[in-house]
Formats: structure tokens, C-alpha cells, sequence
């Protein structure tokens, strides 16, 4: 397992290679663009693919944070914009990583499909620290809405993010920190 | 008798939905300190650290703690001899929840259909009201806006008698080890015992409004409650899931009479964002 005191910094749109390197457990700090979506908009994107749309961003290596931030306070550049529970994205995810997808960021446990979908296509789950969302706010540095804007705080924004805090918990060899994180401390 | 205006009840309500998500509570965040010290793992401290520091800007820059300011739940006790002017009370308590989300900056997320329309409401209205009865003149105001994470991992059992106090362990224990990170841990188990199926629930989440460190007056269960704290800390859970030994902070039970064939339990869970604040009128 990783070391925590080592902190590797990584910058979108990921290229495979960096994905490749990433093992479960390794802390990252995430640079460049990274753009939001939860349950409303990935039922969108899902549809819009079925249909065979054009999607209103290109997904290609890019990452996905699951987030609805609240609103924007007078003076700062985003609202608080912490991680939301991946769980309930797992439906659309394999979809979206097979249409290039690379990597997503949220808290909590994914599906089989999901893991599956991350070996198969070399992309990774990060974990943000769900409830921290004052400080995750601190690295986001700009942000733009891309699409989807009546669903307000499940519109897709792109942030523009410097050393945005995470661990990777789903590596391209589909092991899950979560599980060996747990079962390193279980005492039962 | 003594009279109140609504007025004051709407006021009292959104100052309340601000205060709670921007602060956290003082007991917890004792309590998240303490938990540094004892927590085996170091990514584990290092997250614990990362909640205490969140609590502390949020605190400095009146922001919520956590973007998911929740559904909003609302328990008041209203004494007997209290009348209320100048309109109903529960559109009181609407607006005011309404007032405190809008101009507070704080997330709607309440939709106005479960299943078909799922339009948010733009405002997080309606908020959940729980209302007792009690002797005096006063009213007690709680609010405890409440994210879906933890709220989503909640469960409900009917258990049979026979299961007692073993069945109850099991119930509470499984539920905090399948919830793992999602429900945000360092968690506040709340768990209502006895009644029927939905006075359960009730309890469970009223538990939640209790401070760190109070336990059940009955001293059987607050054995229970320490057990069940040290037993879903050895889960291995961890701050955010990511495993160690601060699963959980307190377990809360309540409990009521209930039928000769029932053992209803009830688990509500609570993230480290656990968000309340009250205030008496």
C-alpha cells in the first residue's frame, strides 16, 4: 500500500499513462478542469448517448466530480462543493466510461459494473472527503455552466481546480481502498 | 395563555437553518479532536483533521459545512398553554425555512414529487415537522437539516421478540458495516427501539438531536449504547470509509413501550456533518 505522506499531483484531461500509474490509496492533488454532474444530469447524458446526441461537453479523458454545490455567496467563486454518494451514478457509469470517461470523483462504494468498466477501460475512482465541503471549495478556482442549467445545483459546471484533494480508491487493476482500507482496521 | 406570533416562529426557524449549516456543533467538534488521538490510522488523522479544519472556515466565513444542506427536519415541543396568532404554524415554519435557505445561500434539494416529477421546489420547502405536545408555555424549536448520504443508509426492521437484545446488535452493526464510507463517517448512530413501525423511526431520528457524550437515562441502555459504539468502531470503517477506528462518535437509543408481539428498531444515521440547532421561545 501507498505511502500517505507521498502526494502525487495530476493534471486533466487525464492521459491514460497517469491513470495507469495511479494505485489505490495513492493521495493526489487534481489540476485543470474537471466538471460536475450528478443523478438529474447523468440521466440526461445517458439519454442524450441512447439517442446518439452530441454531449454538451466532450468526455473524452476528461473527469466527472458527483457534486451540487450550494449557491455561489456574493464574493466567493463557488458555493461549498463537496463529494455526493457515487452509488447512485453507478447505472450511467459504464456507459460514460465507455464513451471515454477517465476518471470520476465522489465518496462511497461503487458496483461491480463500475470496477469492471475501470480495468476494462483504464479509468479511476477518487474519493473526496464526503462533508468537507469548505475546504474542497478552497482548490476550485473558477468555474463556468456548461449545460442543464434549469436543474440547478445538478447543472454540469466545469471547475477549474488546482490541487483539488483526493485518494484513489478504484485503480485500473480494479482494486477498492475501500475495501482494503476497511479490512486493514476490522477488528471483528 | 400566552400568545406568539407566527411571526416569530418563521423568524426563529430561519436563523436556525442558517446557524446549523454553518456551524457545527461545539460537543462534536470536541469530540473529532479527541478522536485524532485515538484513531490508529494516519490517513484516518489526517481526515479527522481535514473535518475539524472544515468546521473552523465554514464557522469563519458563514458557509455550510457540507454543500448537501438537506431536507430539513423540524422538531418543536409546544407547551399547552401557548396560542398562536397571525396565521398557521406549519406555513410558519415553511417560510421560515424558506427565508433561512434562499438568503443564506444554502442547497435546495427538495423536490416536490418523489417519483415522477422530481421538480425541486427552489426553496427546500416543505420541511419535515415533527410536533409534541407539552405542559408550560414555551416552545422549543430543533432543526436538523439532514444530507441524503447518511440519510440513504438508514434501515428499519420489524424484529421479533425473540431476537431481543442480540437481534438488536446485529441489526445495528450490519447496518453501519454495509453503509461503509457513504453515509460519511465519523458517524452518529440514532436508534429508536420499541413503539411500532413508524414511532421507530420517529425515535431514532430524535435521537440525533442529543449531545455527544449524554447518554440514555436508563442505565441498561446506555450500557447498550456503549456496547454498540465499541462494537461498530471495530468494523474498521474509518473517517470517510477509508478504514480505522473512528466509525462512529455516540450511539443514541430511545425507546418506548410497545406491542407484546413487537421489537420494531429503527437506525438512523448521521454523518459528521450532524447539523442542529435549537432555540427556545
Amino acid at each position: 500500500m501507498a505511502e500517505q505522506t507521498v502526494i502525487k499531483h495530476i493534471k486533466t484531461p487525464l492521459t491514460p499513462e497517469t491513470v495507469k500509474s495511479l494505485k489505490a490509496g495513492d493521495v493526489v492533488r487534481i489540476s485543470g478542469y474537471i466538471y460536475t454532474a450528478r443523478d438529474a444530469a447523468h440521466k440526461r447524458l445517458s439519454e442524450a448517448l441512447a439517442r446518439g446526441e452530441k454531449l454538451p461537453f466532450d468526455l473524452k479523458d476528461n473527469v466527472i466530480y458527483y457534486v451540487g454545490p450550494t449557491p455561489t455567496k456574493p464574493g466567493e467563486v463557488v458555493g461549498s462543493a463537496g463529494p455526493t454518494t457515487s452509488g447512485r451514478m453507478d447505472k450511467y457509469t459504464p456507459g460514460l466510461i465507455e464513451h471515454g470517461v477517465r476518471g470520476m470523483i465522489g465518496k462511497g462504494f461503487r458496483s461491480k459494473e463500475v470496477i469492471d468498466a475501470c480495468v476494462r477501460y483504464g479509468a479511476i475512482y477518487f474519493a473526496a472527503i464526503g462533508g468537507a465541503a469548505a475546504v474542497i471549495s478552497q482548490s476550485i478556482k473558477g468555474e463556468k455552466m456548461i449545460a442543464y442549467e434549469d436543474l440547478g445545483p445538478e447543472a454540469i459546471r466545469r471547475y477549474e481546480v488546482e490541487d483539488f484533494p483526493a485518494i484513489v480508491c478504484i485503480d485500473t487493476e480494479g482494486n477498492d481502498f475501500y475495501k482494503i482500507g476497511i479490512a486493514k482496521y476490522s477488528k471483528e | 395563555m400566552r400568545e406568539i406570533d407566527v411571526k416569530e416562529i418563521s423568524a426563529a426557524v430561519s436563523r436556525l437553518c442558517k446557524e446549523a449549516c454553518y456551524y457545527l456543533p461545539e460537543d462534536l467538534l470536541e469530540k473529532f479532536k479527541d478522536s485524532v488521538k485515538t484513531e490508529e490510522s494516519p490517513l484516518g488523522r489526517e481526515i479527522l483533521g481535514t473535518i475539524i479544519e472544515n468546521a473552523d472556515l465554514a464557522k469563519r466565513k458563514d458557509v455550510p459545512i457540507c454543500q448537501d444542506t438537506g431536507l430539513t427536519v423540524v422538531f418543536m415541543e409546544i407547551g399547552q398553554e401557548v396560542h398562536f396568532d397571525g396565521g398557521d404554524l406549519y406555513t410558519a415554519i415553511h417560510e421560515g425555512v424558506a427565508d433561512g435557505y434562499v438568503n443564506g445561500y444554502l442547497r435546495k434539494s427538495s423536490v416536490s414529487d418523489p417519483l415522477f416529477v422530481r421538480k425541486n421546489t427552489n426553496d427546500n420547502t416543505p420541511a419535515i415537522i415533527h410536533t409534541t405536545i407539552v405542559p408550560g408555555e414555551k416552545v422549543k424549536i430543533t432543526v436538523c437539516p439532514k444530507g441524503c448520504g447518511s440519510e440513504n443508509m438508514g434501515a428499519m426492521k420489524m424484529l421479533k421478540p425473540a431476537d431481543g437484545v442480540e437481534g438488536v446488535i446485529k441489526f445495528v452493526v450490519d447496518t453501519v458495516r454495509s453503509a461503509g464510507p457513504n453515509p460519511c463517517p465519523p458517524i452518529t448512530v440514532g436508534v429508536g427501539i420499541g413503539g411500532n413501525m413508524e414511532r421507530a423511526a420517529i425515535l431514532a431520528k430524535h435521537s440525533l438531536t442529543r449531545k455527544v457524550g449524554v447518554h440514555n437515562s436508563d442505565p441498561k441502555y446506555a450500557e447498550l449504547e456503549k456496547q454498540l459504539l465499541d462494537l461498530v468502531n471495530k468494523t474498521g470503517v474509518g473517517p470517510s470509509g477509508l478504514g480505522g477506528t473512528t466509525t462512529a462518535v455516540a450511539v443514541n437509543i430511545e425507546y418506548t413501550p410497545t406491542h407484546i408481539g413487537a421489537l420494531p428498531v429503527a437506525v438512523n444515521l448521521n454523518c459528521h456533518a450532524a447539523r442542529r440547532a435549537e432555540t427556545e421561545i
